[in-house]
C-alpha cells in the first residue's frame, strides 16, 4: 500500500465556520415562535382597531398568556447545552474591544475588527431583554392571577406590562431589521456557518 | 474561551439594572400612569387622527369582545325581551325603553384588567322597573341576560339585579351607548367590576337560580363586587 503523502499539498482552510450549533438554533427559533405568538396576540388585545377586527377576547387571551409564560423556557432548557453555556459566559463579559466597538460607532465600517463572538451592540440587547422579558413575565403572571395579591395594584401593573410591550416591540423589530440588513447573519442562525470572511470582518476577535 | 481577567460583568449589570428598574417602575406606577393617562387623555380629545388611540394606556374605555365579529343593531329593529319566570313576557323596542322612567347613575367604572374611568354618567331603566312591569312570579332566584354578539351572556342574583344602580343602559357620558361599547343597549352593574355590564344585550331571562355567564364559566366570580361595594359594607 503506497504511502499517503498528506502534507504535501496544503489543505485549503474551509470558507465556512461553524458559529451556531443546533441546540442554539434550536433555542432561537422556539423562542422567537413564542415572542411572535404572545406580541400578535397582544396587539389584537390591546391596540383598538385590531381588538375590533379580530375581537375573541377568551380565545386570544390564552394564547397570550401560554406564549408569553413559555417565552423563557428554550433558554432554560439550553442551559443544557455547551456551547450556548458558552454563548452566555461571552455575552456577559465586556472586553476592551467591546469598548473600541462602542466608542467607534456605527460610522465606522470597519469597527468589526473588535468584536468577539458578539459585538457590544448584541451584548447590551440581549442582557437588557433577558431583563425585560422576567418582568414582562412578572406583570404578566400578576394580571393573569385575577383577583388574588390586590395589594399590588393591578392599573400599576398593567401600566407596566403596556409600557414593556411597546419597549419589547421596539427593541425586537430593531433585532429583525439588523437581521434583514446582513444576509451573512441570517445564514449563520439558519444553517449554524457563515463566511470565514465575514466572520473576520464583522466579529474579527472572535476566530482569534 | 476568552480569559475573564481584564473583562467586567457587564451583561449581567445589564440584566440586574433591568429587573431592578422594572420593580421600581411598579412602585411608581400608580403616580406616573395617572399623570400619563391624563395627559392623554386630554391630547385624545385633540387628536381627530385616533393616533394616540395606539400608545400604551391612552386612558378611557378599552374595547373588549368575546365574539369575533359582532353585527351592528338597527336602533330601529332593535328589540330587548324580558322572559323565564314572569307573568308577562316583554319585547321591547328602544323607543319603548327611552319612554320609561330614566335613571342617572354615575361611579367609576373599573375593568378587572386593570383600567378603569372617573365619573361615567350612564342613564338608563332601572333593571328592578322593567323585573316589575314583566311580574317576577315565585320561585325566582336570579336573572340571566344574553347578548346579541351570539356569545356573551351574564348573571346576577334576583337581589343584585333589583339594586337601584342596576340599569339596562341607553347613554354613556350623555350620548347613544355606540356600538363599540355595547350599544344600543347594555347593562350596567355599577357596584360590580365592568365585566358584569353585559354589552350588546338582547334578552332578559328570570330563573331560578344563577346560570353562570361566560367570563364566570372560565373562573371569574359571579359576585363581582368593586372593592367597598360588597353588601353590608359600611
Amino acid at each position: 500500500m503506497p504511502e499517503t503523502r498528506s502534507g504535501v499539498i496544503p489543505r485549503r482552510e474551509s470558507p465556512y465556520v461553524a458559529r451556531f450549533t443546533r441546540a442554539e438554533r434550536a433555542i432561537h427559533y422556539a423562542t422567537a415562535a413564542l415572542f411572535l405568538f404572545c406580541i400578535a396576540a397582544a396587539a389584537c388585545l390591546y391596540v383598538t382597531p385590531l381588538a375590533h377586527l379580530v375581537g375573541r377576547r377568551h380565545l386570544v387571551a390564552t394564547v397570550h398568556e401560554w406564549a408569553g409564560v413559555l417565552i423563557p423556557v428554550p433558554v432554560l432548557l439550553g442551559l443544557a447545552s455547551h456551547a450556548f453555556r458558552r454563548d452566555l459566559h461571552e455575552i456577559n463579559r465586556f472586553h476592551d474591544g467591546d469598548r473600541e466597538w462602542l466608542r467607534a460607532g456605527g460610522s465606522d465600517r470597519r469597527r468589526g475588527r473588535f468584536a468577539g463572538k458578539f459585538n457590544a451592540g448584541q451584548k447590551l440587547y440581549a442582557s437588557w431583554i433577558a431583563g425585560a422579558v422576567l418582568i414582562m413575565v412578572v406583570t404578566g403572571l400578576l394580571l393573569w392571577n385575577r383577583f388574588s395579591l390586590t395589594w399590588i395594584p393591578r392599573s400599576g401593573v398593567l401600566f407596566i406590562h403596556d409600557i414593556g410591550f411597546y419597549l419589547l416591540g421596539f427593541g425586537v423589530a430593531g433585532h429583525i431589521s439588523k437581521a434583514v440588513g446582513d444576509p451573512e447573519a441570517r445564514r449563520g442562525m439558519r444553517t449554524g456557518l457563515v463566511r470565514r470572511t465575514w466572520a473576520r470582518e464583522t466579529h474579527g476577535q472572535w476566530l482569534g | 474561551m476568552m480569559p475573564t481577567e481584564g473583562t467586567k460583568p457587564i451583561g449581567r449589570r445589564v440584566f440586574l439594572g433591568t429587573l431592578g428598574l422594572g420593580a421600581a417602575a411598579i412602585v411608581a406606577a400608580p403616580t406616573v400612569q395617572k399623570a400619563w393617562s391624563g395627559t392623554l387623555g386630554e391630547l385624545s380629545q385633540l387628536d381627530p387622527t385616533g393616533v394616540s388611540g395606539l400608545l400604551p394606556n391612552p386612558g378611557g374605555f378599552r374595547y373588549f369582545s368575546v365574539a369575533g365579529h359582532v353585527d351592528r343593531a338597527d336602533p330601529a329593529t332593535y328589540r330587548l325581551t324580558v322572559g323565564g319566570l314572569v307573568d308577562r313576557p316583554l319585547e321591547l323596542s328602544l323607543a319603548d325603553l327611552q319612554a320609561m322612567r330614566q335613571t342617572r347613575v354615575t361611579r367609576e367604572i373599573v375593568c378587572t384588567d386593570g383600567w378603569s374611568v372617573e365619573q361615567v354618567p350612564v342613564d338608563g331603566v332601572r333593571l328592578s322597573d322593567l323585573l316589575d312591569r314583566a311580574g317576577v312570579t315565585g320561585g325566582a332566584g336570579a336573572v340571566r341576560f344574553t347578548c346579541f354578539d351570539g356569545v356573551y351572556s351574564e348573571s346576577l342574583t334576583l337581589e343584585q339585579a333589583r339594586r337601584p344602580d342596576v340599569l339596562v343602559a341607553l347613554q354613556m357620558e350623555d350620548k347613544p351607548i355606540s356600538h363599540n361599547s355595547g350599544g344600543p343597549v347594555r347593562l350596567y352593574v355599577a357596584p360590580m367590576y365592568f365585566y358584569k355590564s353585559a354589552k350588546w344585550l338582547s334578552g332578559i331571562e328570570v330563573t331560578e337560580k344563577v346560570e353562570p355567564g361566560y367570563w364566570e364559566k372560565t373562573g371569574w366570580p359571579v359576585d363581582a363586587w368593586l372593592p367597598g361595594q360588597e353588601p353590608g359594607h359600611a
